[in-house]
């Protein structure tokens, strides 16, 4: 288990991280959200041992490894740009982590081919390291970094340089990688998908702080503030006046949608998000509900599985999005009709506002 | 292009290579005296040249001090090229600055100034004291053909090899010494003919040891030891061509792998 305490770190006057706690179990993949500038790849650098920390202490099983050169930490990391060796072969860069170690040149080769089969490089053992495409120069870095075991490997955007069906393809390998491995996976992303699609946990930074840790299901459906929620998927902010608040709940009103019971956030100023999947479009038929307003809709934008709506609300200023399934028995609307939206108290949720 | 452009840019190669090419023409005339009309081929002021102890002695130093002053000048700039891309550090911009004046000084001036200062030391004029006037001249050139080599480099690299558990040393030895190698050689080059044609330090911190270039300057007041200047001189302009095409080869073989590694970075 890797621990961060109070991690803080400046480049001359500019504070890159803040007060970071985070553990990190084994065995996990575990992946560092933020947008650029956030701090996430500083952090991923210290936990390997390029950056150092200002103040705070980096715990390995509970024994401090704060001051380890990068050398003798039990991480390996795949650059953003590979590094790849560029005067050197596939083989070679493969294994150059092995040339510390005393082994003969056939056990050397043996544990080589075996990683380059588990990266899907077989045969490519000796080609220079200029003849490679993006995706393979991905797969060399990444087996040049397994090939020492390590018991953490730190990964910094390791597919934002690949096109989008690679990527997709990688992120499944990286997944199965990690977890026929064992290994602990630390992972930087701006990409929210990325993290949501391969993380056991995630931790979203936010100007050099931790704004969210969980799960990805928790960080989507509940996140703690406005800023988090935009970050991680569409959601839509409506400003609130609060009622009254007893036991963990509070009773808000929106503008245009009514009243809402909901789980209170805590923060002195709240504001409520909806999905845009937690609003629906009513059918003609549908009976007339407690919780429905009638709307125009602004634009549709039909994406085969779904179609994403934007549509005005009386009451309400900002166009709200909406997103609804492509059923077979559902009329896809166009621009301009006026429709009925329903939603429920559920559907809502309250969060700080900064 | 306009044609007075053509017309100037011709004039203006006639104007600066005409001289060097007089070189060989009177290397190879057969008279001692140099003007036109030429007088016919000849190939024995080459042969006086052969039988010249002196100046072979003069070549013997300058060749020396040459070799010495490239090896001294091209590893004070890898270390001072090496500091200045990856660290950031106290009084940086001064450092450099202090490095790469005497690219920007007149030669006389820090000739006279490096004469005064050993005196006050101490030190006897020797092939020594040149070395060291001529390692001051040399390696700000070497500096900046070796800032260039290291700016190319992904600091990744170095990075890499550390976290795959290569000391600092090893991965200097491994990574940065064989991709920056083309610059390397292309500073020795550069520093090796710098000092090899310098005049004016070498003749102020020469004792009795002299260089190439003091010795053909101590010539020039013999008439009939001309030509066979002018032959040395056409040698030596062979020299420098191929030394400076060397350079070049080598600091676009290294531009060519780099940018090659910088492409595949960035458009995988």
């Amino acid at each position: 288990m890797i621990e961060l305490r109070n991690i803080d770190k400046y480049y001359g006057s500019y504070h890159a991280l803040r007060n970071v706690n985070l553990k990190i179990n084994e065995g996990e993949f575990f992946s560092l959200l933020g947008p650029s500038g956030s701090g996430k790849t500083t952090l991923l650098r210290t936990i390997g041992g390029f950056e150092y920390a200002d103040s705070g202490e980096l715990l390995l099983d509970d024994q401090p490894f704060t001051d380890v050169p990068p050398e003798r930490r039990p991480t390996n990391m795949v650059f953003q740009s590979y590094a790849i060796f560029p005067h050197m072969s596939v083989e070679q860069n493969v294994a150059y982590g092995l040339l510390k170690q005393r082994l003969s040149k056939a056990e050397k080769a043996v544990i080589v081919s075996e990683t380059l089969d588990k990266v899907g490089l077989s045969g490519l053992g000796k080609r220079g390291a200029s003849e490679l495409s993006g995706g393979q120069r991905q797969r060399v870095a990444l087996a040049r970094a397994l090939i020492l075991k390590p018991r953490i490997l730190l990964l910094d955007e390791p597919l934002s340089a690949l096109d989008k069906n690679l990527r997709e393809e990688m992120q499944s390998e990286l997944r199965s990688l990690q977890r026929d491995a064992g290994i602990t996976f630390i992972l930087v992303t701006h990409d929210q998908e990325e993290a949501l699609s391969m993380s056991d946990r995630v931790a979203i930074l936010l100007e050099g702080r931790v704004a969210q840790l969980g799960t990805p299901e928790e960080m989507y459906r509940r996140p703690v503030s406005r800023r988090v929620a935009e970050f991680f998927g569409t959601m839509n902010i409506l400003s609130c006046r609060v009622l009254g608040a007893e036991c963990g709940l509070a009773q808000v009103e929106v503008a245009g949608l009514g009243r809402f019971e909901l789980p209170n956030a805590n923060g002195t100023t709240v504001c409520v998000g909806i999905r845009p999947e937690q609003l629906s479009i009513l059918e003609d038929d549908t009976p007339t509900q407690s919780r429905e307003a009638a709307g125009e809709i602004t634009g549709a934008s039909f994406r085969g599985g779904l179609t994403h709506y934007e549509l005005k609300l009386n009451g309400i200023e900002r166009p709200l999005k909406l997103s609804m399934r492509n059923t077979t028995d559902r009329r896809v609307r166009q621009t301009g009709e006026t429709v009925r939206v329903g939603w429920t108290n559920e559907s809502a949720y309250l969060m700080r506002k900064d | 292009m306009s044609v007075l452009m053509r017309i100037f840019i011709v004039l203006f190669i006639i104007f600066l290579f005409a001289p060097i090419f007089l070189l060989p023409v009177f290397a190879f005339n057969d008279s001692a005296v140099i003007a036109f009309p030429l007088s016919g081929f000849t190939t024995r002021w080459f042969g006086e040249l052969l039988q010249n102890a002196q100046l072979q002695q003069a070549t013997f130093n300058s060749l020396r001090i040459a070799v010495t002053v490239a090896v001294l000048a091209t590893t004070l700039a890898v270390l001072a090229a090496r500091a200045s891309t990856r660290y950031n550090f106290r009084g940086k911009a001064i450092v450099i600055g202090t490095i790469m004046l005497p690219m920007a000084l007149p030669e006389i001036i820090v000739g006279i100034s490096l004469l005064v200062v050993i005196l006050q030391m101490g030190l006897k004029l020797s092939l020594w004291t040149i070395v060291l006037g001529h390692t001051l001249m040399a390696t700000p050139f070497c500096v900046a053909v070796l800032r260039s080599a290291f700016q190319q480099l992904d600091p990744s690299l170095e990075e890499a090899s550390l976290d795959l558990g290569q000391s600092r040393m090893a991965t200097f030895m491994r990574i940065t010494l064989p991709l920056v190698m083309p610059g390397l050689i292309s500073s020795f080059l550069l520093a090796f003919i710098i000092s090899l044609d310098e005049f004016v330090i070498a003749f102020f911190l020469s004792g009795t040891d002299t260089t190439l270039p003091v010795y053909i300057w101590g010539q020039l007041r013999f008439p009939q030891r001309i030509p066979s200047v002018m032959a040395l001189g056409t040698l030596l302009l062979l020299l420098s061509i191929a030394l400076l095409s060397l350079a070049e080869l080598a600091s676009r073989a290294s531009r060519k792998r780099l940018s090659m590694e910088r492409r595949n970075r960035t458009y995988p």
